[in-house]
């Protein structure tokens, strides 16, 4: 089976390549980048003129909520999500029903993506055991089955030295622990950023500085440890400091940040509209102009949509009572196109290396370039096309947006997975 | 100028010409209360359903009567013992009870932003009768009655709130309100109790009671409430009311000889305010009350009675 992608604009930062070229597939790998490729007899073509050709998209940081909340979103269907998204991969979080804290339910996870997944699948492993923050889970274990990360995400393993250990018992293993950096003695009940809006609005906030004590707390355990240490869904310019200075010295933490933190602010919480509310919050200005100057420096490695699905029930009513979280898989890139590279925040190959290349480099995955011999996993895009979010037609079960309505130019155009076209 | 929202539900929405047109409203339906038959025909046929998921002996009590003078037929509604003990959400309750087509339904719920959603799903009007710890503009706008009432006038005015800001629905209703017509806010109370940036909202912000009250026109003093030690925020309720209960011999010495002592109610007697004081001849806790009823005539007759009333 092979598919050659012609005369599109070719846009590989793992590759240092950007120009208008052909890309030929041959049986689940890049065949050849190159000007005018013969296509081998029986090769499907696929003319991308005008439109732009990456490595495939990987998100580090989603949550398929199976097994157990099935309601919310399965394999199935957050696969189908990505790849309406653009995306290839997709790194799912530990906090199902049972948690993946053993290999078995990390088995389950695999097989079901095997079957009905439409993407690639990399199950993260908890970090403790029910992610209880009490004891660690059976990492090794976790490790051999699959996992590719561990993380606690939707909680902070507020135990210092239990974090330590598990930093250390992982380090043979050789892939990320991630971390959910929030203080929770610092913003116990919160449901918002703390701040000028929180204070008039009557909500509960979580300071900055729940987070930013957590992440200097990880950066200086990374240090001790030696460990890789993954912010997840960094939010504040205080955390972008601590990240900046811990790589500045050397010590092994990266970190992503979500579109939502990109574009939105605080100010967006004043309707009490619960597809605003996730953790950590919508933060000031300030922290958004922090946070792309991060991205667009390298402080920031990648961006991840923490794809949070929830039931319509769980997010229509009291502001304080609604879970916590957004999906963000089939928005992300509309919304980066848009509104972080068309008012010229970013360029496009840094938003495309921060999708691909560097996302796969953290957590060892294959993909993220279109060096012959790479999985054929491509995302191609039309910058030009017009858009409306509309949470109706999502793939996702879920449609807490709080991107409804938007209008946008720029969408992902066509998902291929191990050199065929996902059609979600 | 008239009255043209569907729904009153912050201070902070309004500007200075409506929050007189409330106050003036309220002000002209006082004297119902005097009568010997209490009684207007102002909203016969329209129904107000009272829906209070807190409790409240107070405000329910108020806009009840103030419902019942202005002859609209009045519900009462208390989530205890209701559908939710069944596990309805709130916004299904609301809908069902939208569906009984009421006029005004006023709520009180322990949510911020409880109000503005049931505006965003009912047809009808939607009095916020207090919503967490946004806001509860009806207390304002009683509270402005009542200065204005005993002042002579509201603009110029100081007025010092004191105690427990961060959690206080009435002192930002307050805020609110007192800034729009040009008077003087300075919001007191233990660093843990004064919200974070609060001066953005255009008030001066104090540390110590006895400054606080100086040469202010009127002080407002806020109900404690009791988690707020368990919250680690108050050490204990003896520190709490040395340092910021509010005595005779503390207004004697660092007040002026005029000044007004409200609170919102209910009184923690001894705590925020010495039992001398609640009843003493500075207190117009009880007018503020009595307002109260004006205040919600008013609101209720400016959303309901606008569509073909008949007036008072």
């Amino acid at each position: 089976m092979s598919l050659l992608l012609q005369n599109g604009r070719v846009v590989d930062p793992a590759n240092g390549l950007d120009a208008v070229q052909d890309v030929l597939l041959v049986e689940g790998r890049v065949e050849r980048v190159g000007r005018r490729l013969e296509a081998p007899a029986g090769t499907e073509v696929l003319d991308v003129t005008g439109k732009v050709v990456c490595p495939g998209f990987i998100d580090v940081h989603v949550h398929l909520r199976e097994p157990g909340y099935e309601y919310k979103e399965t394999v199935a269907t957050g696969t189908r999500a990505a790849a309406a998204g653009g995306f290839t991969a997709v790194a799912c979080m530990a906090n199902t029903h049972p948690v993946n804290d053993n290999g078995a339910v990390t088995d389950y996870i695999l097989a079901k993506a095997k079957v009905e997944g439409v993407v690639r699948v990399y199950p993260i492993g908890a970090v403790t055991r029910g992610l209880k923050g009490e004891e660690l889970a059976e990492l090794a274990e976790l490790a051999e089955a699959g996992c590719v990360a561990f993380s606690d995400d939707g909680r902070c393993v507020m135990n210092a030295g239990l974090y330590r250990r598990a930093l250390e018992y992982t380090l043979p293993f050789g892939v990320p622990v991630v971390s959910h950096a929030e203080d929770t003695t610092l913003c116990h009940g919160w449901a918002m950023n703390e701040g000028v809006v929180s204070t008039e609005v009557g909500l509960p906030g979580a300071p900055a500085a729940a987070e930013d004590v957590m992440v200097a707390r990880d950066i200086l355990l990374a240090e001790l440890t030696g460990a890789h240490v993954h912010i997840a869904h960094l939010s504040t310019a205080g955390a972008v400091r601590l990240v900046r200075e811990g790589k500045s010295r050397g010590v092994r933490v990266t970190a992503e940040v979500t579109p939502h933190h990109l574009v939105l602010t605080e100010e967006a919480v004043r309707t009490y509209d619960p597809n605003t509310k996730m953790a950590p919050p919508l933060r000031t200005k300030r922290d958004t102009e922090a946070l792309l100057e991060a991205l667009a420096d390298g402080t920031i490695d990648c961006i991840a949509t923490d794809h949070a699905p929830h039931a319509l029930a769980e997010k229509e009513g009291e502001f304080d009572r609604a879970a916590f979280g957004v999906v963000g898989l089939e928005t992300a890139v509309s919304v980066l196109l848009d509104r972080v590279v068309g008012p010229g925040l970013l360029s496009l190959a840094t938003l495309v290396a921060r999708l691909s290349r560097d996302p796969a480099r953290l957590f060892g995955l294959p993909g993220g370039s279109l060096a012959p011999g790479a999985p054929a996993d491509v995302t191609v895009l039309d910058l030009d096309r017009r858009v409306t979010i509309e949470p109706a037609r999502f793939r996702s079960k879920s449609r807490n947006t709080p991107f409804a309505s938007w209008q946008l130019t720029g969408a992902p155009a066509l998902t291929i997975v191990a050199g065929g076209v996902v059609r979600p | 100028m008239g009255w043209t929202r569907k729904d009153l539900l912050a201070m902070r929405d309004l500007d200075a010409s409506e929050i007189l047109l409330l106050v003036d409203t309220a002000a002209s339906l006082q004297e119902i209360a005097t009568r010997e038959i209490k009684k207007v025909p102002a909203l016969r046929g329209k129904t107000v359903v009272n829906l209070f998921y807190e409790a409240s002996t107070r405000t329910r009590t108020s806009f009840e009567i103030a419902g019942k003078w202005l002859s609209a037929d009045v519900v009462n509604f208390a989530a205890s013992g209701s559908s939710t003990a069944k596990g309805e959400s709130f916004v299904d309750t609301a809908k069902n009870i939208a569906a009984m087509s009421p006029d005004v339904v006023v709520v009180r719920h322990s949510s911020s932003g409880a109000a503005a959603l049931l505006a965003r799903e009912l047809p009808c009007s939607i009095v916020n009768a207090g919503d967490g710890t946004h806001e509860h503009p009806t207390q304002a706008l009683l509270d402005l009655l009542t200065i204005r009432e005993k002042k002579g006038h509201v603009e110029g005015l100081h007025v010092a709130i004191v105690g427990d800001i961060a959690h206080s629905r009435v002192a930002r209703s307050n805020i609110h309100g007192m800034r729009k017509l040009g008077m003087t806010v300075t919001v007191a109370g233990p660093p843990t109790l004064i919200p974070p940036f609060v001066q953005e909202l255009g008030v001066k912000v104090s540390h110590r009671l006895d400054d606080a009250i100086r040469d202010v026109d009127v002080i407002m003093m806020l109900r404690l409430q009791h988690e707020r030690m368990a919250a680690g925020l108050i050490p204990s309720l003896r520190e709490y009311s040395r340092y910021w209960g509010l005595s005779l011999d503390r207004l004697a010495r660092h007040a002026r000889p005029d000044v007004l002592i409200m609170h919102p109610g209910p009184v923690n007697r001894g705590v925020e305010l010495s039992p001398e004081v609640a009843d003493g001849p500075y207190s117009v806790i009880l007018d503020q009350v009595a307002k109260g009823v004006a205040v919600r005539m008013g609101v209720l007759l400016l959303l309901a009675g606008s569509k073909g009333g008949n007036g008072a």
